[in-house]
């Protein structure tokens, strides 16, 4: 049930060489070419004589074999099951913004569910004119809009409070995706109810075993949350709360209720486990906030990094990551090399969304020494992600959740990357 | 007029973007029935809002607890494993390692009788009767040594229980203690003096060990090739066992069922012990004979007095596991269905042979 952020006695691992060679006949390949002609062209491939798969081999299709290694990953340590557990997106490997949803991470409570669309209820009930149950049909013939909202578990990061844990962005970042969400706005739904003038909070519950539930005052629910049942095109898929799930853009994804089942109007909020012992933030003293829904902004470079250490040596090289705000949108990254001396200015590769995950490349001229790589966000209200000293200087090492920190990579000479603290 | 034609431009783009503006309702779904809202409409609030009738006391809560709760939660709320420890920690809150439970941190009662009652016992969740969540909640109160042992918890005395943390909270407060010094303009150049580091992931190493899972999925291909020599040089010398055929349709059918055996029992490739024993090889093995599994005393013993699991053992088990291991761990009420029964045996089976 719980996620535990201080880890288990280490174990020696070997991941890093692993990709390291890897890389390294990649890297070999390239060397050849300039040694002398390059069999893969001067000799018949067999891929260019035979015929290859004729349509239909795969019916819907799966990632090539090639790229079996960009999988969600767990980390074993941190929970008593995964029936009740989290594992992380490989955003080290992906770029653009949105996420494919079989890659995209798992949290459940209870485990993933199968429900199906014929079974599904929804229904709304307490200070509305009208108590109403909904069908999965009944949602489609609503006004429907399409948005992209990034999601992040209020723990990403959170194994990073204490010290520099976990050595790839996948580990330290990857409680997060971003897709593009076809529903209807839970605006619509609670409208077509009636709230009553006293009604100030709504509750969602979830389907599942686990029943999630959750408080949201009313103003964030009329604004932009989505009752969703599409993700990037598709139905969601059972883990992500198939049918139906709520979308709270820019607020923690807890909030996000997966098999959404019911949306109750109350005047108080309901102070549900999941808002009270979970997603708090206990403070040096002892205190601890509650409510502390939206996201700040936040950036991490995704590669290079300790998953995707550097295998072609000094000359060009992409340094490329993610930003997002749950306040608004990024309008700008800036990329250190040297650990926060100095900063350039990345080059967005989209103007920055509401809410939504921005992709940003930094086109560099390696000179082969070492780097400690570091981003930092801005977004549109201002605000410039803070360096983990900052964060400790108010909120101590406590917190677990919402730690936004700048991260830093240390980049040797040969190319490998290390999830490092400095000063 | 260029100025006009902009403003015409920003407003025709913000109509399209804009979300559905609806002028009336459009008359979708039907009213939820009274019957189908109280079925649903479990939770409770602090102020008590949503708490049914009902008593509890903590020794009835003890028993329960065992029952339900322990083999997680252990016998004094205390925790196994990984599992949530629910007592003690008092004075913790502001160390370097808090202890958070529902003694030293949980703000509210409610949220303890809420949770329990919507969302436990974990995967036999809305099982509980609500003089069973009032039992649970006040022995979880005594594991916490707020209340003595004659201590009875109802819908009446709820309110009067205080929750030592209650004040430890406050709203979100960002706005005023961070984002003033967080929105500062950023410097750019010559930021600070010097870099160092100051401490390395590579130290502690707790990062998942993905080459050894490469590493597996190479060496897996050999094994299967060893595998699949073996039966050529093997000739049965001994006559084997007869395999009974499954029937596919109804393992098919005790994999649906043993949907609620998962949260404490694994069965198939790599399964172990977890809450439970792991089920591989389940028929035939002595009672109580899982290496490595803590069981409780009478199935060892049943297991000594040369018991074995058999279908008919099982299914004897699975309708009322109480009467048939007396005090056995296994937190579950069994199955009624004998169809179910039948068919997670079948399930079962498939991974006994």
């Amino acid at each position: 049930m719980t996620v535990r952020f201080k880890g288990k006695p280490p174990s020696r691992r070997a991941f890093l060489q692993g990709a390291l060679a890897s890389g390294g006949a990649i890297a070999g390949a390239t060397a050849a070419s300039a040694a002398g002609p390059d069999p893969l062209i001067t000799e018949k491939q067999e891929w260019a004589q035979a015929t290859g798969e004729g349509v239909d081999a795969t019916p819907y299709g799966l990632p090539i074999q090639f790229e079996s290694d960009v999988v969600r990953r767990n980390v074993e340590w941190l929970t008593a099951d995964t029936i009740s557990s989290i594992n992380f997106t490989p955003i080290h490997a992906l770029d653009g913004t949105i996420t494919p949803q079989g890659c995209a991470f798992e949290r459940h409570h209870s485990g993933a569910i199968e429900l199906r669309k014929e079974d599904f209820r929804l229904m709304i009930n307490g200070l509305v004119d009208r108590e109403l149950v909904f069908t999965y049909a009944d949602l489609e013939r609503f006004p429907r809009v399409t948005r992209t909202y990034f999601l992040e578990c209020a723990a990403n990061t959170g194994m990073e409070w204490a010290g520099a844990q976990l050595n790839g962005s996948q580990f330290t970042h990857g409680m997060i995706h971003n897709m593009e969400y076809t529903g209807v706005t839970l605006r619509t739904l609670l409208e077509e109810a009636g709230v009553k003038p006293e009604g100030k909070w709504v509750m969602v519950e979830g389907a599942d075993a686990s029943s999630n539930a959750r408080s949201i005052p009313l103003e964030k629910a009329m604004d932009d949350c989505l009752v969703a049942f599409k993700a990037n095109g598709e139905a969601l898929r059972m883990e992500h709360g198939y049918p139906v799930r709520l979308c709270v853009p820019g607020w923690e994804g807890n909030m996000w209720v997966k098999w959404l089942r019911r949306i109750e109007v109350g005047d108080a909020p309901w102070e549900s486990r999941e808002e009270t012992s979970k997603y708090t933030d206990t403070l040096e003293d002892g205190t601890s906030r509650k409510w502390t829904w939206v996201m700040d902004a936040k950036s991490v470079v995704t590669s290079p990094s300790p998953q995707m250490p550097i295998t072609h040596g000094k000359g060009p090289l992409v340094i490329t990551g993610l930003a997002w705000s749950g306040r608004g949108a990024i309008t700008g990254v800036d990329v250190s090399i040297d650990g926060g001396k100095n900063w350039k200015e990345a080059r967005l590769a989209a103007p920055g969304q509401d809410m939504a995950l921005t992709r940003f490349y930094l086109d560099h001229d390696w000179d082969g020494s070492e780097m400690f790589l570091q981003s930092r966000a801005k977004d549109s209200t201002g605000y410039v992600q803070p360096t983990k000293t900052q964060l400790r200087e108010v909120r101590g090492l406590n917190s677990i959740y919402h730690n936004n920190c700048i991260q830093t990579w240390w980049v040797k000479p040969n190319g490998e990357a290390e999830n490092v603290e400095v000063s | 007029m260029s100025k006009y034609r902009k403003l015409v431009i920003t407003t025709a783009l913000a109509a399209l973007v804009a979300s559905p503006v609806l002028a009336e309702k459009l008359g979708l779904g039907r009213a939820a029935l009274p019957e189908e809202v109280a079925a649903w409409n479990h939770d409770v609030r602090p102020d008590g809002l949503g708490l049914p009738e009902g008593t509890g006391s903590v020794e009835d809560g003890e028993t329960i607890f065992s029952d339900n709760c322990a083999m997680c939660h252990g016998e004094f709320a205390e925790g196994v494993d990984n599992w949530p420890k629910l007592a003690g920690g008092m004075g913790t809150l502001d160390r370097d390692d808090p202890l958070k439970t529902v003694g030293s941190y949980w703000p509210y009662l409610s949220t303890t009788w809420d949770y329990i009652n919507r969302s436990m016992p974990f995967g036999n969740a809305q099982t509980l009767t609500p003089d069973e969540v009032y039992a649970i909640v006040a022995y979880i109160l005594y594991s916490n040594d707020m209340v003595d042992d004659d201590f009875v918890l109802s819908k009446e005395t709820f309110l009067d229980v205080e929750m030592p943390n209650a004040d430890g909270f406050i709203i979100d407060d960002r706005a005023e203690t961070e984002y003033p010094q967080f929105s500062q303009a950023p410097c750019m150049e010559n930021c600070k003096a010097e870099v160092k580091v100051t401490m390395r992931a590579a130290v502690l190493d707790v990062t998942p060990d993905v080459a050894g899972d490469e590493a597996a999925a190479e060496m897996a291909p050999a094994a299967e090739e060893e595998a699949a020599a073996e039966p050529v040089a093997a000739e049965p010398v001994v006559a084997e066992p007869v395999v009974v055929a499954l029937d596919p349709e109804l393992v098919d059918a005790g994999k649906k069922v043993f949907k609620k055996c998962k949260a404490c029992h694994q069965v198939g490739e790599g399964a172990a012990n977890k809450v439970g024993p792991q089920l591989n090889h389940l028929i035939g093995r002595t009672l109580g004979g899982e290496e490595g599994f803590k069981y409780s005393k009478t199935i060892v013993e049943m297991g000594e007095g040369g018991q074995v699991w058999t279908e008919e053992a099982l299914a004897e088990f699975l309708s009322k596991p109480k009467s048939y291991i007396a005090k056995t761990k296994m937190s579950f009420a069994g199955l009624k269905k004998d169809k179910d029964i039948e068919a997670v045996t079948e399930y079962l089976k498939s991974f006994s042979q």
